[in-house]
């Protein structure tokens, strides 16, 4: 994807980080690069262990690389300690100091930075507004709930005006629907104050419901870097395509590529039209993602042909799944519900499977 | 029906619990009942008094001793205290590594070591500094209590620290706070209970302590066990119960503020 103009608040340079030494020695970040645009909210994103949490560590000076640079804002940050780092943290498990109230928690990164009293005094005032919390600001953090503590632990970190904000997975700890309200509030405190966000998380729905942008990670390496809809539609290989959504894996023979686009020949003979992933290099077989929701299935002919096997009502949408003739693999076609009718297909049904011109995507490996 | 089986319900518990009772208080009980004999007996009872406290508080030799186990008390815990917090947040703010065991076996060493090699090599140690150097002051007696005091500030600092989330403290460095910054606001106000209850225990082992101390000393430098040692040695008279007595009070009090200050939590 090719950068879009304007100023990158951070710049991951070649950064690697090594655990241990000799034989025991463990990348956990494998030669990342990336570049974070100013004002966006950025979501780093992956399974435990693929090193997001490592890059943001490394970004916000609890550790050092042991090769590469970060920038920030062109300056080389990659060996400040934290207190010399205009980057503030939200904590998972928030790390509110238990012996100070929710206003000196709050006041606290100004009051390190040696600001006047009244200063600080004032930006706390505005900062509890923002989190609207103005009535629990004396009291203690062990007095108030999750979701509180979650605010103020926000209100903590944008008070000193940082260039970048980094949150840890900061939601994990909150139920279902607290989580779903932070989200808004999340992006709603973005939108305000104009910060840029990193977002370390595992949740694939809330990268893609709160980023402007995502970049993919899985074993210490960055696989790719786009918008919800890139990573979501043109997913450039298996493991992004497999972590983020569900999806259907086919193998096709694909000629024709121009302009990001191939001609694809199926197996079952059909063939269609999909988009490509960038650094595909040409090959005789690729794998073929297919979403379950942009694929039909119909009672005629289609670009593919099974028996329908199982159908799976989740209220707004129904899963059906038709096992392919020829490879015997199970294609899953997401259909919208409408009130009072069935799907219009039953198990043992012969179905055709219609995948339209812009359904398909080509991956990489 | 039959009794459901519990483990605290079984055949000699309870006499074995009274036994061990009795031999650990009794005792104790005796020597403060005779603190307050009429008669100049450990043993017969002559009425009701306290002029045997009133004796040992106007004692010249016991108001010296007791001044000076004060004084070494006082400063080796302080100094004991110092370096446990030091040595605890060494052996707890780091990722554990090869050799971070032999440092907790060598911060915990008076506790395994018997007091008795202690005193023995600290008495060769001091007795080569004393002809070089000539001195003969409290300082030996400070730099042993000191040493062997140190375990014992250092377990409740360590328990409180390691209990303490680390990311509080990278929070403070995040919130622009250097590191002696983040010491002063935010590790040492959430410490200090640990520090307070392992000051108070160092104070309590050093005002105790007789074997080190006994080996160590120099002439005229009693301490109150060690005064009380040498007075046993020449017949023992209620004013001895009274002492003990007295220091009895004394390290229930401490023990008991030990306790409320460790366990409070916040």
């Amino acid at each position: 994807m090719p950068e879009q103009p304007g100023k990158n608040a951070i710049e991951v340079r070649g950064v690697r980080k090594v655990f241990g030494s000799g034989e025991a020695a463990v990348a956990a970040l494998d030669t990342v690069s990336v570049s974070i645009r100013e004002n966006e909210f950025f979501t780093l994103l992956g399974p435990s262990g693929c090193g997001k949490t490592t890059l943001l560590r490394l970004i916000a000076g609890f550790d050092y690389p042991s090769a590469g640079e970060i920038l920030l804002y062109g300056d080389d940050i990659a060996l400040l300690p934290p207190f010399k780092r205009p980057v503030n943290t939200v904590f998972q498990s928030y790390a509110l100091f238990p012996h100070m109230t929710v206003a000196q928690n709050i006041g606290f990164g100004l009051e390190m930075l040696r600001k006047p009293k009244a200063e600080v005094k004032a930006r706390v005032a505005e900062m509890l507004k923002l989190v609207r919390m103005e009535h629990l600001a004396s009291r203690r953090t062990s007095q108030i709930s999750g979701g509180q503590q979650q605010r103020v632990a926000l209100a903590r970190a944008l008070a000193p005006q940082p260039k970048v904000l980094l949150l840890d997975e900061p939601l994990s700890a909150l139920d279902y629907k607290l989580r779903k309200e932070m989200q808004i509030e999340l992006k709603r405190l973005q939108n305000q104050t104009g910060i840029t966000f990193i977002f370390v998380t595992h949740d694939q729905e809330e990268a893609l419901t709160m980023s402007d942008r995502i970049a993919v990670m899985s074993s210490g390496k960055i696989l790719q870097v786009g918008s919800p809809w890139d990573i979501y539609d043109k997913p450039a290989d298996r493991f992004v395509a497999d972590f983020i959504g569900e999806t259907n894996f086919l193998t096709a023979s694909i000629a024709g590529v121009e302009n990001g686009k191939a001609r694809a020949t199926l197996k079952s003979g059909a063939t269609i039209t999909a988009s490509v992933a960038d650094g595909f290099q040409p090959k005789a077989e690729a794998t073929v993602v297919v979403r379950p929701e942009h694929a039909k299935l119909t009672k005629g002919k289609a670009e593919l042909s099974g028996t329908v096997e199982n159908i799976v009502y989740f209220g707004t949408d129904t899963h059906i799944h038709v096992r392919l003739d020829g490879s015997n693999d199970l294609f899953i076609v997401r259909q919208q519900n409408a009130r009072s009718a069935g799907c219009g297909f039953e198990a043992g049904d012969k179905a055709g499977i219609a995948i339209g011109d812009d359904a398909a995507q080509v991956l990489r490996d | 029906m039959a009794k459901s089986f519990s483990i605290r319900h079984q055949p000699g518990f309870t006499t074995i619990a009274a036994v061990c009772f009795v031999a650990l208080y009794m005792p104790i009980i005796v020597l403060v009942v005779y603190a307050f004999n009429e008669a100049p007996s450990t043993s017969e009872w002559g009425g009701f008094s306290l002029k045997w406290f009133q004796s040992a508080s106007q004692n010249a030799q016991v108001i010296d001793a007791t001044l000076r186990s004060f004084q070494i008390a006082a400063i080796a815990a302080t100094l004991a205290t110092i370096a446990a917090t030091m040595a605890a947040l060494a052996t707890t703010r780091t990722p554990p590594y090869p050799g971070l065991t032999f440092k907790y076996a060598m911060i915990n060493q008076p506790l395994m070591v018997p007091e008795i090699v202690t005193g023995v090599a600290l008495l060769i140690f001091f007795s080569r500094i004393k002809i070089f150097t000539g001195y003969s002051g409290l300082g030996y007696l400070i730099a042993a209590h000191t040493a062997f005091c140190i375990p014992f500030a250092y377990l409740p600092i360590r328990a409180r620290l390691e209990n303490m989330d680390l990311s509080l403290e990278r929070a403070a460095a995040d919130l622009y706070a250097t590191p002696w910054q983040a010491f002063r606001r935010v590790t040492l106000p959430l410490l200090w209970p640990g520090i307070l209850a392992g000051l108070m225990l160092a104070f309590v082992i050093s005002l105790d302590d007789v074997v080190i101390t006994e080996f160590v000393k120099s002439g005229g430098q009693d301490t109150l066990p060690t005064y009380m040692l040498g007075q046993i040695r020449r017949g023992i008279t209620p004013e001895i119960n009274a002492i003990s007595t007295a220091f009895l009070l004394l390290s229930v009090v401490i023990v008991t503020l030990f306790f409320f200050v460790s366990r409070k939590r916040d």
